[in-house]
C-alpha cells in the first residue's frame, strides 16, 4: 500500500489521526496533515483505508503498490 | 432520470413522532419511498431534501454545492435562520478558496495535540462541576449545572472571553438558535453578540492574553469585526453543541440501562460510545444547507444551479445501508462513520474538542454519580424541539 496526501486539499478536521495515528499527524502549526509512514505495515492497512474513508476532505489517496 | 421537480412531500421541519431521539417519521419516509424529494421551507419556497447516507456525503464533498447564503436560492430552515445569515459573514457561510483561508487560521487550534493537552484542565472543570452540583444535593439540573457550563467555560478560556458573562452569550445565543424567533429579535441578538465580541477583541489589542482572539489580532489578516463575527461563531458552536450532546447522551443512556451498566464495567469503550451517541442523536437536526452553483446529478435525480438543498445527516446516520439496525443505540457498533460533524471541508472544526469534552464528561458522570436517574416522569423531561440545535432544555437528575 503506498499512501499519498494533498496538504492544499486538507481541512485539519484531524480524522485521520483519529483513525491511524501510526500514519498521520497534524502539523504543529497549522494542524493540516503530515504523512508518518508512506507505506504502512499490513497490520495498518484497514486503519488507512478508515482513514482515507472519513477524510472529509478527500485528501488521502491509497495506491496498491 | 426525473426531469420535473416533484410536488413537495411536507414542510420542513416536519413535526418529531413517538420517540423524541428519532428524526420525524415524515423524514423516514422519505428516505424508504423517495431519498432526494421535494419539501415546501417556511415561506412556501421549494427545497430539495437528501435523506440518504451516500447521497448526502456526495454533496457535502462535491464544491459545486454552495454554503454562501448571499447566492440565490440559498435555503433556510426559518426566517431567523435566514437573519442570522444576514450579519458580518463567518466562513461557514464562505467558499473555499476564501473558506479554507480563514479556516486555517484556526485548525491549529483544535487540532488533536493541542486539544488533547486540555485533558487535565477539562477534567478538573468537570469534576469541580461536579462537586457543586452534589454538594449538600440530592437533585439537580445536569444541563445548567454540568452539561452546559463544561463547555462554555473551555471555550471561553480557549478565546479569551471572560466567563462571567455567560448569562448574557448564553441568553443571545438561545435566541440565535430558536426556530421561531422573530427576525427582528434575532438581529437584535446578533448586534449585541457581536458589539460584545468586537470590543472584546479591542482589549486584545492593547492587553493580549493567550487566547485565540489574541491571536488572531496578532495575526494581523482580519479586520476586528471579522474576528468578532469568528469569535461569536466559535462562542456559538463551542458550547450549545457539547451542551445539547452531553445531556441527551446522558438521558439516552438513562433509557438503555443494559447499554449504561456495560459502559460503566468498560470505561475504555467511552471513546467508541461517543461516536455511536453522535450517531444516534445528530443533534443538528434540521439538516446542513446548500445551493447548487451548476446542474448536477444527485443519485440519479438532477439538481439545477441556484435550487437550495438539505442534507438531513440525522436520517443518514440511520440509512440501514451503512448502519443496520440503525434506529438503535447500540455502543458496540463501530459508528465512525457517520455524519453528525457533517462532511467535506466545511466538517466540523471543533470535532476533536468536542470528542474530549463528551468522553470526559461521561466518563465523569458515569464514574463519579452510580445512582444516577431521572427526577422526573421521562414523558416530562423538555427536548429542544424548536431550536436549530436539538437537545434538552433541562434534564433534572437525582443519584
Amino acid at each position: 500500500m503506498l499512501v499519498t496526501i494533498d496538504q492544499d486539499k486538507c481541512c485539519g478536521a484531524g480524522s485521520c489521526v483519529l483513525a491511524a495515528p501510526d500514519v498521520f499527524d497534524q502539523r504543529d502549526e497549522d494542524g493540516i496533515v503530515v504523512l508518518l509512514d508512506a507505506r504502512p505495515p499490513a497490520d495498518l492497512h484497514q486503519a488507512v483505508k478508515d482513514a482515507a474513508d472519513v477524510c472529509p476532505a478527500a485528501a488521502i489517496r491509497l495506491e496498491t503498490a | 432520470m426525473a426531469t420535473a421537480a416533484p410536488t413537495p412531500r411536507f414542510t420542513h421541519p416536519a413535526a418529531r413522532g413517538a420517540c423524541p431521539f428519532a428524526p420525524p417519521p415524515a423524514y423516514q419516509q422519505a428516505q424508504q419511498e423517495e431519498p432526494i424529494s421535494r419539501v415546501s421551507l417556511w415561506d412556501g419556497t421549494p427545497s430539495w431534501f437528501l435523506t440518504r447516507y451516500d447521497d448526502i456525503k456526495a454533496v457535502l464533498a462535491d464544491p459545486r454545492f454552495s454554503s454562501d447564503a448571499t447566492r440565490p436560492g440559498f435555503p433556510f430552515i426559518s426566517a431567523g435562520a435566514r437573519q442570522l445569515s444576514a450579519g458580518q459573514t463567518t466562513f461557514i457561510r464562505m467558499d473555499d478558496p476564501e473558506h479554507a483561508h480563514q479556516r486555517r487560521m484556526l485548525t491549529g487550534e483544535f487540532m488533536i495535540k493541542k486539544v488533547e493537552a486540555l485533558r487535565p484542565e477539562i477534567q478538573r472543570i468537570a469534576d469541580r462541576l461536579l462537586d457543586d452540583m452534589t454538594a449538600g444535593r440530592t437533585e439537580a439540573d445536569l444541563v445548567r449545572d454540568f452539561a452546559l457550563p463544561l463547555p462554555s467555560l473551555v471555550i471561553c478560556l480557549l478565546l479569551g472571553v471572560p466567563y462571567e458573562d455567560h448569562a448574557f452569550f448564553q441568553e443571545c445565543s438561545r435566541v440565535l438558535l430558536r426556530r421561531d424567533s422573530a427576525p427582528e429579535d434575532v438581529d437584535a441578538a446578533q448586534k449585541r453578540l457581536a458589539d460584545y465580541l468586537v470590543a472584546l477583541t479591542e482589549t486584545k489589542r492593547t492587553a493580549p492574553d493567550d487566547g485565540i482572539l489574541s491571536r488572531l489580532v496578532e495575526r494581523g489578516e482580519l479586520t476586528t469585526e471579522e474576528i468578532g463575527a469568528m469569535g461569536r461563531l466559535l462562542l456559538i458552536a463551542g458550547h450549545e453543541t457539547t451542551a445539547n450532546m452531553t445531556a441527551l447522551s446522558v438521558l439516552a443512556l438513562l433509557r438503555n440501562p443494559a447499554q449504561l451498566d456495560h459502559l460503566r464495567a468498560h470505561p475504555e469503550a467511552v471513546p467508541g460510545a461517543v461516536e455511536e451517541l453522535l450517531r444516534y442523536l445528530t443533534i443538528v437536526h434540521s439538516g446542513l444547507t446548500r445551493v447548487a452553483t451548476e446542474d448536477v446529478e444527485v443519485g440519479g435525480v438532477r439538481i439545477r444551479a441556484g435550487e437550495g438543498v438539505i442534507c438531513m445527516v440525522s436520517t443518514a446516520n440511520r440509512d440501514a445501508e451503512q448502519f443496520p439496525g440503525g434506529d438503535e443505540l447500540d455502543l458496540t457498533r463501530d459508528a465512525r462513520r457517520h455524519l453528525a460533524f457533517g462532511f467535506g471541508t466545511h466538517q466540523c472544526l471543533g470535532q476533536p474538542l468536542a470528542r474530549l469534552e463528551l468522553r470526559i464528561a461521561l466518563d465523569t458522570v458515569l464514574r463519579r454519580l452510580p445512582g444516577l436517574r431521572l427526577a422526573v416522569p421521562f414523558e416530562d423531561v423538555p427536548f429542544r424541539g424548536e431550536m436549530l440545535v436539538y437537545g434538552l432544555h433541562e434534564l433534572p437528575v437525582t443519584w
